[in-house]
């Protein structure tokens, strides 16, 4: 400590503690423990808070498994459908993300001329610009039954029937895909841009294919950029809510939404809290695995 | 298996631009040839277009008197190895080196088995497993080689391979190279902007300027009979003399530069008589240091000048001696450290002198920028 305030002055060491302290503080530790605590506890009307039956409870954790605080005879099917099929939707959303920006950053990267390449990113950032709710309405805009899509379809003779791209969740996919894009788009490109070039040709000289150069040479390099993408990709695609609320079809429900309706809509704060903390866990818990499962370092993401 | 490589009226351009132009020559089958000039050049394109990265505006390239035209890099003979190497940082030494194997569908085994023999060849034998980051510069040299040869390449090219190393393993590696050349007895074609390595590992040297080839020819013709101003002064040090013709013979030229009057002699299956020196015509007179000495007596001799001495500068074997001429021009000299120099001080007049055989007299023309 006494080094660091010796080689950046009083200054700039003040400012650099407190700016990053308030941030781990008040913004992720204090919030989250919060919410830890919270999530142990009953859901009780102020008064009788901090009384005698505030006391720790898994009355939550137990409503999420089984649908009740007492009984374990069946477990909360509703729930835990809607949770896994939020991750899993997460999981598919990511490789899509991952299948649509690769080939892109590494035209990007490795083929556009310069002023091509800026032109491109300038144009992949500027639609980020509006507002995430707005994107998801014009996506329902397009997608809708009357929407933009289905009527330039019918009126092209090309169908006689509307598709229903909400209801099947065509619009919710591409949305959450969308919302996430560049979280995924940077990080690749990143890595990529790092290859160097004589690398491909030095593939192709020793008569390597396109595909075998990518598989051998490319990925392996963009790795980190690959991990890095799809770890933010799927933790913020697995807590998004703007965008399924605005483009999810009836019967699907987000898990987000069900925290969301636990905190607003039934005012319970600890059960929602008790969810919350749910999502994250499973969500870090997946992603540690999958960085165990190819092999990455966390320390390579950050690269 | 060893191709000769032909480039027919290679000519390449970028817009108005002619990174080569109208280059034509004959690499013969298991020849060390080198393309030397100065960074612009040209020479990387040449080789690019070897290699099939790029493809002439105009002329062909022939391999082994098959016209690659429309043949990419990765279904040609060839093998390329690069200025920074190129090795694949995230596998093996012997994964790098069997990869052209395993591109092709070799066994493991097989890739394995050829990786230790190439391994073998360029002792770094047991290496193997080593990840690429793990070996010395000079031995990432050796991986870059072994890989390049797995495939048995008909003509290997190399771009400036050993620019990256310090000086001593340079030079180490200039003989292993010409070493491995004779070993496995394929056409090297080697790019280079050090007339160090052309002239100590070629059999024969393309001297290019400004897209096109000035001179091809052994080092030592290359060295010693230059064919144009530019070889003459772009390969190894010289001291030109701008001047004209007086008189000329089948065996000498008499020149006139700055009031002296120097005698060059004309070798009969010269280069030089290909010139056609006739008298009145603007000249330069090269001659190169080592071949200038300083005159012991005041007798009068042939091609003698005098010029003040600026500087001495030691350079281990040689002591290297700076003039300047009455009429301004520089003169450099290099005298072997053996010899006795001690009564020379800075400022001092000095007789020079050199042979009618050591001088060479061609048309005027452009000089190489230091």
């Amino acid at each position: 400590m006494q080094k660091f305030f010796a080689k950046n002055g009083p200054i700039i060491s003040t400012y650099f503690l407190i700016s990053i302290g308030f941030w781990i503080i008040f913004l992720i530790i204090i919030p989250q423990l919060y919410m830890l605590d919270l999530s142990f506890r009953p859901n009780l009307p102020p008064l009788l808070r901090g009384g005698e039956e505030d006391v720790y409870t898994l009355t939550h954790y137990k409503h999420f498994l089984f649908g009740s605080e007492t009984s374990k005879d069946a477990y909360n099917y509703v729930d835990l459908k809607v949770f896994f099929t939020t991750l899993a939707t997460a999981v598919v959303i990511t490789v899509l993300s991952l299948c649509f920006c690769y080939p892109i950053a590494f035209y990007i990267a490795k083929i556009a001329e310069h002023k091509t390449a800026r032109l491109l990113i300038v144009s992949l950032i500027v639609p980020f610009w509006i507002n995430e709710l707005l994107r998801a309405f014009a996506l329902r805009i397009l997608f809708a039954g009357e929407g933009v899509i289905n009527n330039a379809l019918i009126n092209a003779g090309l169908m006689d029937n509307a598709i229903n791209f909400i209801g099947q969740d065509v619009a919710l996919f591409t949305g959450l895909t969308y919302a996430y894009l560049l979280l995924m788009m940077f990080p690749l490109y990143n890595s990529l841009e790092s290859l160097d070039t004589n690398q491909l040709e030095a593939a192709k000289d020793l008569g390597s294919s396109t595909l075998r150069t990518h598989w051998r040479i490319v990925i392996p390099h963009a790795k980190a950029g690959i991990a890095s993408g799809s770890t933010m990709v799927f933790m913020l695609t697995a807590g998004a809510l703007a965008t399924p609320v605005v483009l999810s079809s009836p019967n699907t429900f987000w898990f987000t939404q069900l925290i969301y309706q636990w905190f607003n809509m039934n005012d319970n704060w600890s059960r929602g809290a008790a969810y919350s903390v749910l999502l994250l866990l499973v969500s870090v818990i997946f992603v540690l695995l999958m960085m165990k499962l190819f092999r990455v370092k966390v320390g390579e993401i950050v690269k | 298996m060893s191709a000769d490589v032909e480039l027919q009226n290679i000519s390449i351009n970028f817009g108005d631009f002619y990174a080569a132009k109208d280059v034509s020559v004959l690499i013969k089958k298991g020849e060390f040839f080198s393309f030397l000039g100065p960074s612009g050049c040209g020479k990387t394109t040449i080789l690019r277009t070897i290699s099939g990265f790029l493809e002439p505006s105009q002329g062909q390239v022939l391999i082994g008197g098959a016209n690659m035209a429309g043949i990419g890099p990765n279904k040609r003979p060839t093998s390329l190895i690069f200025q920074n190497l190129a090795l694949f940082p995230l596998m093996s030494v012997a994964d790098n080196i069997s990869f052209s194997l395993e591109v092709r569908g070799h066994s493991k085994a097989d890739r394995r088995a050829r990786a230790e023999e190439l391994l073998g060849l360029v002792a770094l034998e047991g290496q193997g497993d080593k990840k690429v980051h793990e070996l010395s510069g000079g031995q990432r040299q050796r991986v870059a080689i072994a890989r390049a040869l797995a495939i048995e390449p008909e003509v290997l090219l190399l771009d400036e391979p050993l620019s990256a190393l310090d000086l001593k393993l340079r030079q180490k590696m200039r003989s292993e190279l010409r070493a491995i050349q004779k070993r496995v007895g394929i056409t090297f074609i080697y790019i280079t902007h050090d007339q160090g390595e052309a002239l100590t590992m070629s059999d024969r040297v393309a001297v290019m300027n400004e897209g096109r080839i000035e001179q091809v020819d052994t080092c030592q013709a290359v060295y010693e009979k230059p064919k144009t101003p530019f070889v003459a002064s772009f390969v190894g040090e010289n001291n030109p003399f701008s001047g004209e013709v007086t008189a000329c013979n089948d065996s000498h030229v008499e020149v006139l530069c700055d009031g002296n009057k120097f005698v060059a002699e004309i070798n009969g299956n010269d280069c030089q008589d290909a010139q056609k020196l006739v008298v009145g015509q603007k000249i330069i007179l090269f001659v190169r240091p080592e071949s200038i000495s300083i005159k012991k007596n005041k007798s009068k001799t042939q091609n003698s000048f005098s010029a003040q001495l600026n500087s001495i500068e030691f350079e281990g074997h040689l002591q290297n001696l700076f003039l300047t001429t009455q009429s301004g021009v520089k003169v450099r000299l290099s005298l072997p450290n053996a010899e006795d120099i001690d009564h020379l001080t800075a400022g001092q007049a000095t007789d020079l002198t050199f042979s009618a055989q050591k001088a060479v007299v061609l048309p005027e023309g452009n000089l190489a920028v230091d």
